[in-house]
């Protein structure tokens, strides 16, 4: 599994797993292409490479999910996978694979309108890596 | 943590840790056992720990878990030493409300609804993602910024009357568009003149109930009235805005060494360069939305005039009031006996000014202002008036709506098997809607009752009522 879906009254989220922060970062953008949109619906057609900056594992996560969010909601792209090709806790680097937005075509399933820092988590346990991000949605 | 309940209406959050003053609740003994098990009055807490806050903290009846602030707080911070946080008014940014009132009754559109339904839905752009018929150049969104709805009714949508019934005139003046993002500048060219998805509504509704007759006449109301209530706000330009201030101000609140609970609470003082960047952006945030509601209510104008092929002025659409409901606001409060200038968040509460307040507009400064609460789309919808218990206790607020009580999958499980527009449809309710699940996770069953969360403002003297709407057309994104 690589990631479920965190629901409570107000709160809309993701709970993702990963081996390793390169598996659980990938896992996270993911998650949110999958709330986001139909994935089946979506070809990878074209790529962009993203860098990502942070003060910790938390703070990186944010600003990744932030950046591939914007992507849709900026950009009107839908991702399909990332690929990170380098990784450590204050630093990204990453493709990102999506098709432009077609209406006709694409289904799309929520409106996350941000990523938030609340009860944000990213750590490693006993049998890898996960994080906890809550969206507004 | 112990709540002590102060009478019918108000529990006391009691000050411990870190509080600099007490938290205090208004709801019911029914709806407090979810406020007790959601424990969003823990958030109540979080927030009566920051500088500068007068009083209480506060939080109204349809109180409900947010970020940071909880949803249906309200707090009021010392002008010159107090802080403001993004966290304190939402993503979206003047999400509010607007109700206009028509020369119409029920009988005249009763067999005309479906029409009516079906060309709202398709002549107003609604939905995830949707944008809109208007295309904004680059000076043009600049202007949007500045000027809110003014902006709007200078370009024919709407009348200048709708301006003088519009909180603040449909514009805050401290808007500094330069300060906004590439980022919120790029989304808030395509998205004016669209309703958005989630909770966002367009209805057509009936004056059900009059409380107060004389009341409801100068508010231009009166029982059976065919009437258009608008749920919107400022859509990603407002999200954005939000965003980057959060982004700025986590780092800048690890400078000041402030200690926080949630991140989510993000701060900066307010007369700080960061604190003061976020109030200007906000601004920029809060006139888009006043913007986008006076085009949408422009727009839902004319699918009406077409659908029910009728003239304007048959029609006699007049705006009540706008409302916004995530917000923060340099005003004056008399706070133990002295005039104070505070900054006051409104995060899901709406303003609740009383008679005579220069703020209200002079149509209605007899009455008090106008507040719209809008309910779920399948029960009822209110309008109150502003009172002085509310300058007094709440500085100046009330609730917003009803406020969630089932999570989205909650819901959308509560509906498995039952055809949600069909059960509306029954009770003479048309529904249509963009989105899959928009239905399912907007059904009554997930709201509070919006009568409940009323009565408590009204019982309390923090608002009155004044009349009750009946939907009869809904209009999802």
């Amino acid at each position: 599994m690589k990631y479920r879906v965190i629901d409570h009254t107000a709160d809309f989220g993701i709970h993702v797993f990963g081996f390793d922060p390169k598996d659980l970062f990938e896992n996270a953008a993911h998650a949110l292409f999958d709330v986001t949109a139909e994935l089946g619906t979506v070809n990878a057609v074209d790529a962009i490479e993203l860098r990502i900056i942070g003060d910790d594992w938390q703070d990186l996560m944010i600003n990744w999910l932030r950046e591939v969010l914007f992507l849709w909601t900026g950009k009107e792209k839908l991702g399909k996978f990332t690929k990170i090709l380098s990784i450590k806790e204050t630093s990204l680097i990453s493709m990102i694979y999506y098709e432009p937005f077609f209406p006709e075509r694409h289904v799309i399933k929520n409106e996350i309108k941000a990523v938030t820092y609340h009860q944000i988590e990213v750590k490693e346990g006993r049998e890898g890596w996960e994080a906890k991000v809550i969206f507004d949605v | 943590m112990n709540l002590k309940q102060l009478d019918k209406y108000r529990w006391e959050v009691p000050k411990s840790g870190r509080m600099r003053v007490p938290g205090l609740i208004y709801s019911d003994s029914s709806m407090m056992k979810a406020v007790q098990k959601e424990e969003a009055f823990k958030q109540v807490a979080n927030v009566a720990t920051l500088p500068g806050i007068f009083k209480e903290s506060l939080a109204m009846p349809d109180i409900h878990w947010g970020y940071g602030f909880p949803i249906g707080g309200v707090a009021a911070f010392d002008w010159d030493k107090g802080i403001i946080s993004p966290g304190g008014v939402g993503y979206d940014v003047n999400c509010g409300v607007r109700l206009a009132g028509t020369s119409l009754i029920e009988t005249d559109i009763h067999n005309k609804l479906e029409e009516l339904a079906n060309a709202l839905h398709q002549g107003v752009p609604c939905g995830v993602g949707s944008t809109g018929a208007i295309k904004l150049s680059k000076k043009d969104e600049k202007k949007v910024l500045e000027q809110g709805s003014q902006w709007a009714v200078k370009q024919g949508y709407g009348r200048s009357r709708d301006i003088e019934h519009t909180e603040d005139r449909g514009c805050m003046h401290n808007a500094d568009p330069d300060a906004v993002s590439k980022r919120a500048l790029e989304r808030g060219r395509k998205q004016l003149g669209t309703l958005g998805g989630g909770n966002h509504f367009l209805e057509i509704g009936v004056v059900d109930k009059v409380y107060d007759e004389g009341t409801a006449a100068i508010f231009g109301l009166f029982k059976g009235q065919v009437t258009l209530m608008i749920h919107s706000g400022s859509r990603g330009l407002g999200y954005q805005v939000c965003d980057d201030s959060l982004a700025f101000m986590t780092k800048h609140v690890r400078k000041l060494g402030i200690k926080l609970p949630d991140r989510q609470l993000s701060c900066a003082f307010i007369q700080s360069k960061e604190g003061q960047q976020y109030f200007n952006t906000m601004a920029c945030a809060a006139n888009y939305a006043w913007a986008n509601r006076q085009i949408l209510m422009h727009l839902a104008e004319n699918m009406f005039l077409k659908a029910i092929n009728i003239s304007p002025k048959n029609l006699g659409m007049q705006l009540v009031y706008d409302v916004c409901h995530n917000i923060a606001k340099k005003e004056d409060h008399m706070i133990n006996g002295k005039k104070r200038t505070v900054c006051v968040h409104r995060k899901g509460a709406t303003r609740s000014f009383a008679p005579g307040h220069p703020a209200v507009c002079e149509d209605f400064r007899s009455e008090g202002q106008p507040v719209i609460i809008p309910g779920d789309m399948g029960t009822a919808s209110y309008v109150l008036a502003g009172t002085e218990t509310a300058m007094e206790k709440t500085f100046g607020s009330t609730c917003h709506g009803a406020g969630r009580v089932l999570s989205r999958k909650g819901a959308k499980k509560a509906s498995k098997g039952r055809a949600i527009h069909r059960e509306l449809a029954d009770k003479g309710i048309f529904v249509r809607w963009t989105g899959r699940a928009t239905l399912a996770e907007e059904m009554p069953d997930a709201y509070k009752n919006i009568t409940k969360v009323v009565n408590v403002v009204h019982g309390a003297g923090i608002s009155r009522k004044v009349a009750k709407l009946r939907p009869v057309v809904v209009v999802k994104g």
